[in-house]
């Protein structure tokens, strides 16, 4: 404990000494620089092109450069489709590279690097987690107009859901949610379980943009579009947008960053997965 | 999925981001060409009721939703959140105030 408080002092000893000499009311502009999500880099490149390695994976290049992935690996897909995807984030950054734009590229990098070193069994474990909660599992008892809402947009997903892989799950008003059955909860964990590690990264990353397993499911079984799931997720606040109005700055930037993450996650699973279809096809043929 | 625009639509769709991308010279780029195969490759040759194709649907309608979402979210990005912290003044001048200037006041004297 004693020796990370050191070495913390150490670390951060700049910063420190830099502050004692500012006068107080100047903020201390280049002592922010730490997070690297809003961090800014330059282009420093002109064009970006895919080659194909001798795995059959992909790569990325930046003019002569092949792109790697932050903890130092090379940064292989698995498909063409996806390694377009991702060369077309990185030609789309115009002066500096806003990182917080290229989702495809961050699950991708999620997905080589693995940085919290998680099994796919955590992986679903922490999946199942949300269906406890699941947004629409939670109604509310008032105001009417809402209950309504609520019943007449969430209940036909519910329906399509439990019919689809023959569960129950049921909705509840109450703080403590549906009592969500057992069986239900194994026919879920076998069928994540049918998923590899990269789609399974997407729908993760899908489930906890949207708070909820059914609208995810929903959504990659292709029974809503990503429009429709965002919407259904944003459902409350829809409601409070149309009785009290529309600030841009705040619903509609929130509504556009959530639906290009879900595009983004969904789009990982569709074509992370993809490869092994086309497999199948060819031997068929 | 009835309720899903014609795939001409989406396809239409995404070139025209593309271009908000690429530029002029968007008509060069590994994805224009992707997409045009892509597109003509899953073209319906009939009445049957194809998987595939709806899939192939799906997945363009979402790199459409992509797309779109990330250029409007980056345009407010840079409308609102994208300029850092106001100074003082700024933030006064918000309200309509001015900051103090203070003349003949402390630290005038010398």
């Amino acid at each position: 404990m004693f020796k990370n408080v050191i070495r913390l002092q150490s670390r951060l000893g700049g910063v420190i000494t830099f502050c004692k000499v500012c006068p107080r009311h100047e903020p201390f502009r280049n002592a922010v620089k730490y997070s690297t999500a809003s961090a800014e880099r330059k282009r420093f490149y002109q064009h970006v092109s895919i080659s194909q390695s001798e795995g059959g994976l992909y790569e990325v290049n930046l003019d002569r450069k092949k792109l790697k992935t932050p903890s130092g690996k090379l940064f292989t897909v698995p498909n063409e489709a996806l390694a377009i995807a991702v060369a077309t984030e990185w030609d789309a950054q115009k002066d500096s590279i806003k990182f917080y734009t290229m989702h495809l590229t961050t699950l991708c990098n999620t997905a080589l690097d693995n940085p919290t070193q998680r099994s796919k069994e955590q992986m679903i474990s922490a999946a199942l987690k949300f269906l406890e909660t699941d947004t629409i599992c939670y109604r509310v008892d008032e105001p009417p107009g809402l209950v309504e809402l609520q019943r007449n947009e969430w209940d036909p997903v519910l329906h399509w859901i439990e019919s689809r892989y023959k569960v129950t799950i049921g909705s509840s008003s109450s703080i403590l949610g549906p009592q969500v059955p057992e069986g239900t909860r194994e026919t879920f964990r076998q069928h994540l379980g049918s998923f590899s590690l990269w789609p399974l990264t997407g729908l993760e990353f899908v489930i906890t943009q949207l708070k909820s397993l059914v609208l995810s499911l929903g959504m990659l079984d292709r029974h809503l579009s990503v429009e429709r799931a965002v919407l259904l997720s944003r459902l409350e606040e829809e409601y409070q947008i149309r009785r009290w109005g529309n600030v841009e700055w705040a619903h509609d930037y929130d509504m556009y960053e959530l639906q290009a993450r879900t595009a983004a996650g969904a789009l990982f699973v569709h074509l992370s997965s993809e490869s092994s279809t086309v497999k199948h096809k060819l031997m068929q043929d | 999925m009835a309720s899903l625009s014609s795939p001409l639509r989406a396809c239409r769709g995404i070139l025209k981001e593309l271009r908000a991308i690429q530029g002029p010279s968007y008509k060069q780029s590994l994805a224009y060409n992707y997409v045009i195969d892509q597109f003509r490759k899953n073209k319906v040759t009939g009445e049957r009721y194809c998987r595939a194709q709806q899939e192939a649907h799906h997945a363009s309608l979402t790199y459409l939703c992509l797309l779109t979402s990330t250029r409007n979210h980056l345009a407010l990005h840079n409308l609102y959140h994208g300029k850092g912290e106001r100074s003082p003044e700024e933030v006064a001048g918000l309200v309509g105030l001015r900051l103090p200037t203070q003349p003949g006041g402390k630290g005038w004297e010398k």
